[in-house]
């Protein structure tokens, strides 16, 4: 914004005002031909109630949580190999030996490989709490049922990407996991049978089987849930956040005069003294 | 055309006023048609395929110069006039002349279809039929490999003889040599003797009872309860190299097999006695070829009665665990997927 100088401005004036101009010229040339900055402004500055509580803050944990995910486990596709061939010098799967090469060997490999282990439940534990939250502060009702079925959909999405990325490592866990939750999927009445044999790529599980889950885990899951996520924000964005049950302004009720900040003892202004201390008291309404 | 000389007043109209363009015609889609024709030819067969698209793409580029160039051969055409409907709210505005307009204003019944809906459609159709031609190989090439060509593996497990009567083998083998260690399956054998071929009662067959370890809840790798090696059982265990690859036999005396995940519990013969299973254990159909114990697919079992070779087995095809193949509950796997 230009500031109007009554007198002639300084140099130092000057110079911050060119330093301005640097960062807000790119902005406003990408805002006048997309109008990406009023749409990031309309995204992360929208009004909500006055009394929403720090509850609502876990569905963009969910949301971090999630970017986590995604980052980490791209890196570790760089490094990891879903081959469950075996490798002629040591006998060992090879899938199962990058994952190996990738905790023992590579630098911070052993972090990366951990934060998408153990982010993998913290995803999954912070989309149960934000479902919790949106339960228990009755935000699913109408207008925003549609929201809770994608939210629900995020979340079955999230437990396949955990049935899909354990088989990964390749090992007796693994492997015996997969059977046990592929049979399960195969007990499902009518269709089961077929959508055991589609997940295992065949009768049996093998080769195909691996290779089909991690592509299963990192693109098919992840793409569909990267959508979800988007619809969700589009429909938070839509509807607005709720407020809290005990909210009063939401149950109709005026809200109560609250003394100014800088008007109440303690905060701004020094506890008032019984008696002469009137001098040492800021004036009311004072400087901002 | 002589700019020089004075035009009429009709001819002034048709020359600037009139957008001059080439009559609709549908030709170009036959044309087009032929031309991908000629191009899947040159992949598939260029002699015949290529021939009949170029045979489609001459004939309707034939059809389609005709109707190009007709007017310039001054043949008439029947061209229907665009027609607008009128709508009623304009009643205060008064169509201009039919001669003003230069078309002829006709009440268009409600069902015509406007060049934008035919537009739209057209334009939806295409996109759906396109998408329609690129999803559908698609899709089937993501769902079919796993039901079609699913191929049968023998396992070669060596000689019978090597196989002491009624003495029952921990087997571990490699069912598909091309997958490898994945492909590592056990089974539970013994030898019951040689007993009568059920379809030529004057014959002795051998008889083996090939119980497989997948477990008939979820598939778990059932272990036998009993004794393992010679120590405890006084049957040696030996060692096989086949054809199909490396095999192992342990001696066992299983008193029955039990699941490790589920706890699911079954007899020597492999009937569920406990826990979550639906059903027996699987058996291993087999063949003697040459004298050698081939392993085949396996069956599904609902129960056994009886032991060895005087065992009535009930068999079913092949089906996945967890799944029943007798009682109430099997009709809710009506169809099961091929298998070898």
């Amino acid at each position: 914004m230009a500031t109007t100088y009554r007198r002639k401005p300084t140099k130092a004036e000057i110079r911050r005002q060119r330093m301005e101009e640097l960062v807000t010229y790119p902005l406003d040339w990408l805002e006048e031909r997309s109008g990406l900055i009023g749409g990031v402004r309309y995204f992360l500055f929208r009004n909500v109630p006055a009394d929403i509580n720090w509850m609502q803050t876990l569905g963009s944990a969910a949301l971090t949580a999630f970017l986590v995910q995604a980052i980490t486990g791209v890196i570790l596709a760089m490094y990891y190999v879903p081959s469950a061939a075996t490798d002629p010098h040591t006998g060992n799967p090879v899938a199962w030996e990058s994952i190996v090469h990738i905790t023992d060997d590579l630098t911070l490999g052993w972090l990366v490989r951990g934060m998408h282990r153990w982010g993998a439940s913290v995803f999954i534990i912070l989309m149960f709490l934000h479902m919790g939250r949106v339960f228990l502060f009755g935000a699913y009702k109408y207008p925003r049922e549609l929201n809770w079925i994608v939210g629900v959909l995020i979340l079955v999405m999230g437990m396949m990407e955990g049935f899909t990325g354990y088989l990964l490592p390749w090992d007796q866990t693994a492997y015996w996991a997969t059977v046990v939750g592929i049979n399960l999927n195969g007990t499902a009445p009518f269709l089961g049978p077929w959508l055991a044999q589609f997940l295992r790529g065949g009768q049996e599980i093998g080769g195909e089987t691996l290779t089909r889950f991690y592509s299963l885990h990192m693109l098919v899951i992840p793409g569909a849930i990267i959508g979800l996520i988007t619809l969700h924000l589009y429909l938070v964005i839509r509807l607005g956040v709720t407020s809290p049950p005990w909210s009063k302004e939401a149950a109709g009720m005026e809200p109560e005069e609250e003394e100014p900040a800088r008007l109440r003892p303690g905060l701004t202004r020094p506890v008032p003294r019984p008696s002469g201390a009137s001098a040492m008291q800021a004036e009311p309404g004072g400087q901002e | 055309m002589e700019p020089e000389q004075p035009s009429t007043d009709t001819e002034h109209e048709s020359l600037h006023e009139e957008t001059h363009l080439p009559p609709p015609t549908l030709w170009p889609i036959g044309f087009a048609i032929g031309i991908v024709v000629i191009l899947v030819g040159l992949i598939i067969n260029p002699l015949l395929i290529s021939t009949i698209g170029a045979v489609i793409a001459i004939v309707f580029a034939v059809l389609w110069a005709r109707d190009a160039t007709a007017e310039l051969r001054g043949e008439s055409l029947v061209v229907e006039p665009e027609r607008r409907e009128m709508t009623e709210a304009g009643e205060g505005m008064t169509a201009p002349p039919a001669d003003q307009q230069g078309v002829a204003l006709v009440q268009v019944p409600e069902t015509a279809v406007t060049r934008s809906v035919f537009l739209e459609g057209a334009t939806l159709g295409l996109g759906a039929a396109i998408g329609g031609l690129i999803t559908l190989p698609v899709a089937g090439f993501m769902v079919l490999p796993s039901f079609v060509g699913q191929e049968q593996h023998k396992v070669d497990l060596g000689p019978i003889e090597r196989f002491p009567l009624g003495k029952w083998f921990i087997a571990t083998f490699i069912v598909d040599p091309t997958q490898g260690e994945v492909s590592r399956r056990t089974a539970f054998i013994r030898n019951n003797g040689n007993t009568a071929n059920p379809e030529n009662p004057s014959e002795q067959v051998p008889s083996f009872t090939i119980i497989s370890n997948r477990c008939a809840h979820l598939g778990c790798p059932v272990q036998a309860n009993g004794p393992i090696g010679q120590k405890y059982t006084g049957v040696p265990s030996f060692k096989e190299h086949t054809l199909t690859g490396p095999a192992e036999f342990k001696s066992v005396t299983p008193a029955g097999y039990g699941c490790p995940c589920h706890g699911g519990q079954y007899d020597p013969e492999g009937n569920r006695i406990a826990g979550p299973p639906v059903r027996a254990l699987d058996r291993y159909a087999f063949e003697i070829n040459h004298g050698r114990l081939i392993l085949l697919s396996t069956y599904s079992v609902s129960h056994v009665e009886g032991t060895g070779a005087q065992a009535k087995i009930y068999k079913y095809k092949e089906v996945g665990p967890g799944e029943h193949v007798d009682g109430p509950e099997q009709v809710f796997y009506p169809i099961n997927p091929p298998h070898h």
